[in-house]
């Protein structure tokens, strides 16, 4: 094996590993008996992560860090939840006791958009 | 404001009809400077302003109007802790202009979160010119109560939610299109508006220049931030037939132009804080700028309507150069 080849060979399993650790970090959020994450941070105009999986009968709790008001309202009909405008550093909770799929959105910036899975 | 005759930034003057011209504006789109063109009842014609005997000809129907947007009352941070101070900066612009304006189109954020105070301190700046004031609303004017606050506040009773008026021979239509966005979408006109839109052109001549204002832009400036409206298409195939077409909005914090068929676009400055050009920032908020430069990206346009030989110019003034 030369040097160069050697080096590609390492990036690689280096990669793998590295893909390995990810799968691993992920995988907690879709597992029922792990608490998950329950935070969505509103940032550049985005939510963050736009697609969350809770159990049933978690809060989530949605965070603005943007310098812009932004709302959090359920894309359906009817509407489950909907927040009033959270200005700088505000937040807005909701507690999700039936599973479900919940698509939501910013009114104000409707191409900002998340979705919920509540298992 | 500048003299339109001698301060207008106009580019080399074109002498050919048609493609040439329509390349030249196209590929003025992010220029930023105030450009100008010829109306002949209606029809667009060749010349740009160029300083000659027909652009100092005053013609008694003439008249201008200034375009103000996005004056944010209410917002407080960086860069722009006092957008009350600026909005009123630009109002003493369009009062010690040398041309009085017929009146002043508000195309919306008139303030930053829907607050009665905010509204009232806006319109208070805004109303001391003495000139009538024409809104429309933006996202941020109706946060709360469908916007109800807001159209009680700035709607005449017997108007809906949009109007058209006319002065001098122009049609002029203001349109709203941030009510019932959808999830995934972009501003939103809606059937009602459209079809009020249908009947409010059918009753005019392919020669009316027409001007449309509306907070967010009806062409696709930037999707991806939003900056489009979901059934703008509809609302321009209603509008082709007409000679002279000019839109204006606001929403963007930047002056931004594109030329579609006879259909003239024109993104107007902020009076409270820019907004980065499209893609160049992580997202579409205030920009960060430092303070001495914060009122060289501030501003309001001045808009001039001369009939027959008539030139219709866009210039957009900065509060500090």
């Amino acid at each position: 094996m030369t040097m160069p080849d050697l080096g590609r060979a390492l990036v690689a399993r280096t990669m793998a590993a590295m893909c390995f650790a990810m799968a691993l970090a992920a995988a907690p959020a879709f597992a029922a008996d792990t608490k998950p994450a329950t935070t969505i941070v509103i940032d550049n105009f985005s939510f963050s992560p736009a697609q969350l999986s809770v159990a049933a009968g978690s809060t989530v709790t949605w965070e603005n860090h943007d310098d812009m008001p932004h709302t959090i309202v359920n894309d359906a009909t009817p509407r489950e939840f909907k927040s009033a405008p959270l200005d700088s550093g505000e937040h807005f909770s909701q507690t999700f006791s039936k599973p479900g799929t919940y698509k939501y959105f910013c009114s104000i910036h409707p191409h900002m958009t998340g979705t919920i899975v509540v298992k | 404001m500048p003299d339109l005759d001698t301060s207008a930034v106009s580019p080399e003057p074109l002498t050919e009809h048609g493609a040439r011209r329509r390349t030249a504006l196209t590929c003025m789109a992010w220029a930023g400077a105030g450009m100008l063109w010829t109306l002949n009842g209606g029809v667009p014609g060749s010349k740009l302003i160029g300083g000659t005997a027909q652009a100092a000809e005053v013609d008694r129907h003439a008249f201008s109007f200034v375009q103000i947007s996005d004056s944010h009352i209410g917002f407080s941070k960086d860069p722009n802790l006092d957008p009350t101070s600026t909005l009123q900066e630009a109002v003493d612009k369009i009062r010690t202009n040398k041309e009085k304006p017929k009146f002043i189109i508000h195309t919306g954020d008139i303030s930053h979160l829907s607050k009665p105070d905010q509204f009232d301190t806006a319109t208070q700046i805004i109303q001391s010119t003495g000139l009538d004031v024409h809104y429309v609303p933006g996202e941020h004017d109706v946060l709360v109560d469908d916007g109800n606050s807001y159209f009680e506040r700035f709607s005449k009773p017997s108007v809906p939610k949009w109007y058209s008026f006319d002065q001098s021979g122009v049609h002029f239509i203001g349109l709203t299109n941030v009510l019932d966005l959808r999830g995934g979408g972009l501003g939103f006109l809606g059937d009602e508006q459209l079809a009020w839109l249908q009947q409010d052109l059918h009753a005019r001549t392919s020669s009316t220049p027409i001007v449309v204002f509306a907070h967010i832009p009806l062409w696709s400036l930037y999707p991806q931030w939003g900056w489009g409206t979901d059934d703008s298409a509809r609302a321009l195939t209603l509008m082709k037939r007409f000679g002279s077409v000019t839109v204006l909005n606001g929403h963007v914090h930047q002056v931004a132009q594109k030329v579609e068929g006879e259909i003239s676009f024109y993104s107007a400055l902020s009076t409270a804080f820019p907004q980065p050009a499209p893609g160049t920032a992580a997202g579409p908020g205030p920009m960060k700028v430092p303070a001495d430069q914060l009122r060289k990206m501030l501003g309001v346009r001045s808009v001039k309507y001369v009939p027959g030989k008539a030139q219709l110019a866009v210039v957009d003034t900065r509060l500090s150069v």
